[in-house]
């Protein structure tokens, strides 16, 4: 029945084919009965729910609990899928991922197309072989069995295993490969890598530790491997005696290099500027008392293990004034300027020291009073560092000993000066000074007299450099002749010279010379454009001058030109005019890669001629930057090429050199199509 | 007695029994690198690790430093010169041990001057070859001489002041063309070739081939009393009684240049060798440097307080320093360093030099009156004391030439020409490519063609030859304002405006001049226009600056709010 419709309908189509004009309005009634033409359900329009179908589900055995359930739960779910996103979006992303794909493609090439634009020269067909001869290895390698007697041939040659060709590597590589097995070769490269790694590891890790700031980790890591090495050295003193004879050495040296130098002794740049704060701050204070103790530890003599424990600890204790250790003072009376340059300011400072005492005086104590008074307030402070304390007190004492020499007033003053130096500690050098200054003081009047002298010279020199005439009428040295008539005497020649003047009274070279040349710089100086009009905004007349206010106004100057390349030449006169002609034939652009112009101009400083070049630099040089070859065929690039070239690594070389024979037989496999 | 050697340290060494005098006299016979390659040498090795680090002499400028924040291009730029420079000046200095020969030098004994030697105890001491190359022409009629030597050395010109014209090949002593031009000559000079020598005679300049026919008579050169043949340039540079300095292609046979220097009657004359400038000498003392490109002196130093009689230059080979030696009426001699302008040492002669003339190995002769002196060391900055060898001839010394690669000095004088002998003057080693003496006919004829092809052009003749080699950093009104002038009119300009022509009477004087009017001066009014634009702009803002400072912020709609 149904078949019976569809042909009705096709031939009712093919009607309407035939006769298109004749179109039949379909009717389209709304209407519940069963039409001829149409498929009509119950409940059209309706819409299908999941569950109607799932209904039928539940009642199947067939099907499984576990769908069953997938089922259920999908139905119980309210959830709505999301929207497909539209044509546009869809497309671009499409067109997004296409790009990439592609730029991923096609950026494989961007290595092999930088280098072949760096290239010197590329030489077209790209993979040729190279010419000229081949090692046999070679061109045996690359042959191919192809008849059936060669391929017999090939068969029965390997089938008695007798060498087919002469080995492919030389003696040298063989030995070489024999020398030591590639596990071997494996362990001891680990071994190495291994102990790199190491050295590297410690390397950092010594950075990171050099480069913490913090001076408490410094201590207590210094601490800590002193105890180590003392921990070693008495595991040393058993075991190996001549180790730590050895150690002793070295700490008796290291006594002596600070024996002999002045480097904890408070002396000091960062030790004096302690020094200052001292007296406010405790840090301060037992910072310097550190450094002391610091010294006293280092020029300490080595225990040397003795049955008189007692006397050993004493002189342990012992400790040795600092001044042992100063390098003697030169004062030398002959030569009193190594001292000047260090007193500088010192007249400032004595006056302030000297008002301070006066100061003092004025309280009405007695000097001896303060200096006491002076002490007894340290000593309060600085309980702990008694002993230390009288150690510098020795020394100032020893030094204003030194310096005794001096008459009366200096020397109470010094004797003064004491308890200010032991306030603000250790200024020993300067008391020393002070004992030099009157001397040194005169001093600075010679120099200065004499730098006076040097800056009012120079002014005549420049004078002088601009001296035509001097240039002109320089000495010129007389050439003696041996054999020759020719000689003049002396006298002779300044009656020449007398001559000569009376013959050029009339013209006078020079001075015309300095005309032109004045001339010559006059003209290039550019002209001042005077763009006043008289009479306008003023009186005219005859004798008036425009005011000043529009001279500056309507006077242009221009910049002046840079100064003449024959400014310090005063007999020669340069033409500071451009030569146009060369102009033309310059490069007046920057190339591109280059940033100014002295790259550029360094870059084409080598000739390429062969005047100035040998053959094979010039042919190097002017080497064509493409070459090809007539009558081949330039075929693009294939990515296989360079892909290959790439994927064999070294190892598999290596593998496969062991064996050459291997080698051969892949060849032969690889080239069979 | 004398002795000759070919090696200077072994003859030395060993002196013979006669040992007056160890005369090392050099007279070239080796070819140059190009030429032939391959010398096998003992310590070949050493030489060349010597080289490796290339000297002073072979140096190409200086070296360019990768700036640090470079772009790769740049940097890589850089590093391809820099490389290829290196090598050529590494390549340069390996093939200088191709020039095994020295220059030869004149030694006395003790107590003995060199220039008390005569020239005749020093061609006995020599060999027979050498011994021949002193000899004079007693050419007493036409006397006196001037003389020119060819580039390659091989062939002699002479021309006498009554007109006597002869070039000869002159160590074969043959006589290629002789003849009188039956007029006064000035000055001779070989041209680019031996075929070709220009003769400046009476009035005119004239060029003759070397059979002594005449090929041309140049008439826009007239009253020539130096001339100066450029080599690399093909320019024959003329320096007139009229004060006129001309320049002459002979390759094309044009003038290039006339300038008129205005200083007078022109006849002290000399070339610098390095950079191609022309020296003139003038009466007032002064030495001026010229070009064919510019109408005024390049330089003018002022060298002497008498007239300038004779100068010359000098580049010396493999050094910096370019050497100009004058001599002046007021009888000093004086060096100058032509880079820096400045004399470096100048010296006393009692009869003061009127003709100069510099080796190429350094030698500088000086005629005073009738005999020729030669100074050694002249180039230095030390002052000579006395002359390493001395001549004296018959008659007033007129001309002096060094000969090329040989070790001898050509002077023309009242009584002829006399050839002397000069040890250690020429250059043992010669460039085979550019002037060989022991060319053929073939090899000369193709030197012609590839000098011809390599010719530098007559405009880029400057104080520095290196100018072409820099960026040229003008601004661009500057340059503008030179093509202007080269052109004569400005490329860049618009057009005159012209009105098109229109019927009906619409074409009337007054139409047209109404229509000129609307668009003259279309640049200043646009400009007005513009700045008119601007600050109506302005005053527009401003006013709207204010409106709003007036009313707040309030806009139209706020009318309609309660």
């Amino acid at each position: 029945m149904q078949n019976e419709n569809l042909v009705q309908i096709s031939f009712f189509n093919q009607l309407m084919l035939v006769h298109p004009r004749k179109k039949q309005n379909e009717r389209s009634e709304a209407s519940v009965q069963v039409s001829e033409y149409f498929v009509n359900a119950e409940g059209t329009g309706d819409k299908v729910n999941l569950s109607d179908l799932l209904g039928t589900v539940e009642k199947t055995s067939g099907a499984s609990n576990k769908t069953k359930k997938q089922l259920r739960n999908l139905q119980s779910s309210k959830e709505t899928l999301e929207l497909p996103l539209n044509k546009q979006q869809t497309e671009k992303i499409q067109r997004g991922i296409a790009y990439e794909k592609t730029t991923a493609e096609v950026s494989c090439w961007k290595n092999i197309i930088l280098q072949n634009q760096k290239a010197e020269q590329m030489v077209f067909p790209l993979n040729q072989e190279s010419s000229g001869p081949k090692r046999v290895e070679q061109v045996v390698a690359g042959w191919k069995v192809q008849t059936p007697l060669e391929q017999e041939i090939f068969r029965l040659l390997h089938g008695s295993r007798q060498p087919v060709n002469d080995p492919v590597l030389t003696p040298v590589e063989e030995q070489s490969l024999k020398a030591m097995s590639l596990e071997e070769a494996k362990i001891r490269r680990a071994e190495l890598q291994k102990a790199r790694a190491l050295q590297s590891y410690y390397e950092a890790k010594a950075k990171r530790e050099k480069k913490i700031k913090s001076k408490k980790y410094h201590k207590v890591q210094n601490k800590a491997k002193r105890k180590d090495f003392l921990k070693q050295f008495d595991e040393m003193v058993k075991t190996n005696p001549e180790g730590a004879l050895e150690e002793l050495k070295k700490m008796e040296l290291s006594r002596m290099e600070e024996r002999m130098s002045l480097k904890h002794q408070n002396s000091g740049k960062w030790a004096k500027s302690k020094a200052i704060m001292a007296k406010y701050d405790d840090s301060a204070r037992k910072a310097m008392q550190e450094q002391l103790q610091m010294n006293k530890d280092l020029t300490q003599k080595m225990v040397v293990p003795s049955d008189d424990e007692h006397e050993s600890i004493e002189e342990g204790l012992e400790t040795v004034p600092d001044f042992v250790n100063d390098p003697e003072t030169v004062i030398d009376p002959v030569n009193p300027w190594m001292r000047g340059q260090l007193t500088h300011e010192e007249p400032e400072r004595r006056t302030r020291k000297r008002k301070s005492l006066e100061n003092l005086k004025g309280r009405g104590k007695p000097a001896s009073e303060v200096v006491e008074e002076d002490v007894v307030e340290v000593s309060d402070k600085e309980e702990e560092e008694d002993e230390e304390e009288d150690v510098s007190e020795f020394n100032t004492l020893f030094r204003l000993m030194r310096s005794e020499k001096t008459p009366g007033e200096e020397d109470e003053e010094g004797l003064l000066s004491e308890g200010q130096i032991r306030v603000r500690s250790i200024e020993d050098l300067e008391v020393l000074d002070e004992v030099v200054e009157p001397r040194a003081i005169e001093e600075p009047s010679a120099p200065q007299t004499a730098a006076a002298e040097a800056t009012s010279e120079p002014p005549h020199k420049k004078k002088r450099e601009i001296n035509l005439k001097e240039v002109l009428t320089k000495e010129a040295k007389a050439v003696r002749l041996p054999f020759l008539p020719t000689v003049v005497d002396e006298e002779e020649r300044d009656e020449q010279i007398s001559i000569i003047k009376e013959a050029f009274a009339g013209d006078d070279v020079i001075s015309d010379f300095i005309k032109d040349k004045s001339r010559q710089e006059a003209a290039g100086r550019p002209a001042v454009v005077d763009l006043t009009l008289p009479g306008w905004g003023e009186w005219g007349g005859v004798g008036l001058k425009p005011p000043r206010w529009k001279r500056k106004r309507f006077r242009i100057k221009t910049a002046p030109p840079p100064p003449r390349q024959d400014q310090k030449l005063p007999d020669v006169i340069i033409s500071e005019k451009r030569t146009a002609s060369v102009a033309s034939h310059q490069v007046s652009q920057l190339p591109f890669p280059f940033q100014n112009t002295a790259q550029f101009e360094s870059s084409i400083r080598t000739p390429i001629g062969s005047t100035w070049n040998t053959q094979t630099v010039v042919k190097n040089m002017t080497k064509p930057k493409v070459v090809t070859k007539l009558g081949a065929i330039i075929e693009p690039m294939v990515k296989e090429d360079f892909i290959k070239s790439k994927t064999t690594s070294a190892g598999d070389l290596v593998f496969l050199s062991n064996c050459p024979e291997k080698i051969n037989f892949i060849i032969f496999f690889c080239c069979k199509p | 007695m004398l002795v000759f050697g070919f090696w200077t340290t072994k003859i030395c060494n060993t002196r013979n029994c006669f040992n007056k005098i160890v005369l090392i006299a050099l007279f070239s016979l080796t070819f140059h690198c190009n030429g032939f390659a391959s010398i096998v040498c003992p310590d070949l090795k050493k030489i060349l690790t010597k080289f490796d680090s290339p000297s002073r002499w072979f140096m190409l400028g200086k070296k360019c430093k990768v700036p640090a924040g470079a772009r790769e291009r740049l940097k890589e730029a850089i590093a391809i010169s820099e490389a290829m420079s290196e090598h050529a000046q590494k390549q340069a200095a390996r093939y200088d041990l191709l020039l095994p020969e020295d220059a030869g030098f004149l030694e006395g004994d003790e107590d003995e001057d060199t220039n008390t030697i005569s020239q005749a105890d020093i061609a006995d001491a020599v060999d027979i070859t050498s011994g021949s190359k002193y000899f004079n022409l007693h050419l007493s009629q036409f006397g006196p001489y001037r003389l020119d030597y060819s580039r390659t050395g091989r062939n002699l010109l002479v021309g006498g002041k009554k007109g006597h014209v002869a070039c000869i090949d002159w160590q074969t002593k043959d006589l290629k063309c002789e003849m009188n031009v039956m007029e006064t000559v000035n000055d001779v000079k070989w041209l680019h070739t031996e075929a070709m020598f220009a003769v400046a005679q009476k009035r005119w300049l004239y060029i003759y081939d070397s059979k002594g026919v005449e090929l041309h008579c140049v008439k826009k050169f007239n009253d020539v009393l130096r001339m100066q043949f450029l080599p690399y340039h093909f320019l024959l540079a003329t320096a007139s009684a009229t004060g006129f300095l001309q320049y002459l292609d002979v390759s094309i046979g044009k003038e290039v240049a006339a300038i008129c220097t205005k200083m007078g009657r022109l006849d002290v004359m000399a070339q610098n060798p390095h950079n191609a400038v022309i020296h003139l000498g003038h009466p007032n003392g002064t030495v001026s440097l010229w070009s064919p490109n510019q109408k005024e002196s390049l330089v003018k130093m002022l060298c002497h307080r008498g007239a300038v009689r004779s100068l010359v230059g000098k580049d010396k080979i493999g050094d910096t320093a370019l050497y100009m030696v004058t001599s002046g009426l007021d009888r000093k001699l004086k060096v100058y360093d032509i880079r820096a302008f400045k004399p470096l040492h100048s010296c006393f002669l009692p009869a003061g030099a009127s003709c100069l003339s510099l080796s190429q190995r350094g030698l500088l002769s000086a005629a005073t009156g009738e005999i020729v002196q030669v100074y050694q060391n002249v180039l230095g900055s030390n002052p000579v004391s006395k002359p390493y060898m001395a001549h004296r001839l018959r008659g007033q010394i007129w001309g002096l030439a060094y000969c090329p690669f040989e070790d001898v000095l050509g002077i023309g004088h009242g009584e002829g020409f006399t050839s002397m002998i000069v040890p250690g003057a020429g250059e043992p080693n010669f460039d085979a490519l550019d002037t060989n003496p022991y060319r053929s006919h073939k090899q000369r004829q193709e030197w012609e063609v590839k000098a011809l092809l390599e010719k530098v052009q007559p405009e880029l003749i400057g104080l520095d030859p290196g100018q072409l080699s820099k960026v040229d950093q003008a601004s661009f009104e500057q340059r503008h304002k030179e093509q202007v002038e080269a052109l004569g009119f400005d490329p860049l300009a618009k057009d005159k405006f012209k009105p098109k022509t229109k019927k009906k009477g619409r074409s009337s004087a007054g139409a047209i001049e109404k229509r000129k009017r609307k668009v003259a001066h279309e640049d200043q009014r646009d400009e007005i226009r513009q700045s008119v634009q601007e600050r109506t702009e302005r005053e527009k803002e401003l006013k709207e600056k204010s409106n709003e400072k007036k009313l707040g912020n309030k806009s139209t709609l706020d009318r309609f709010r309660k």
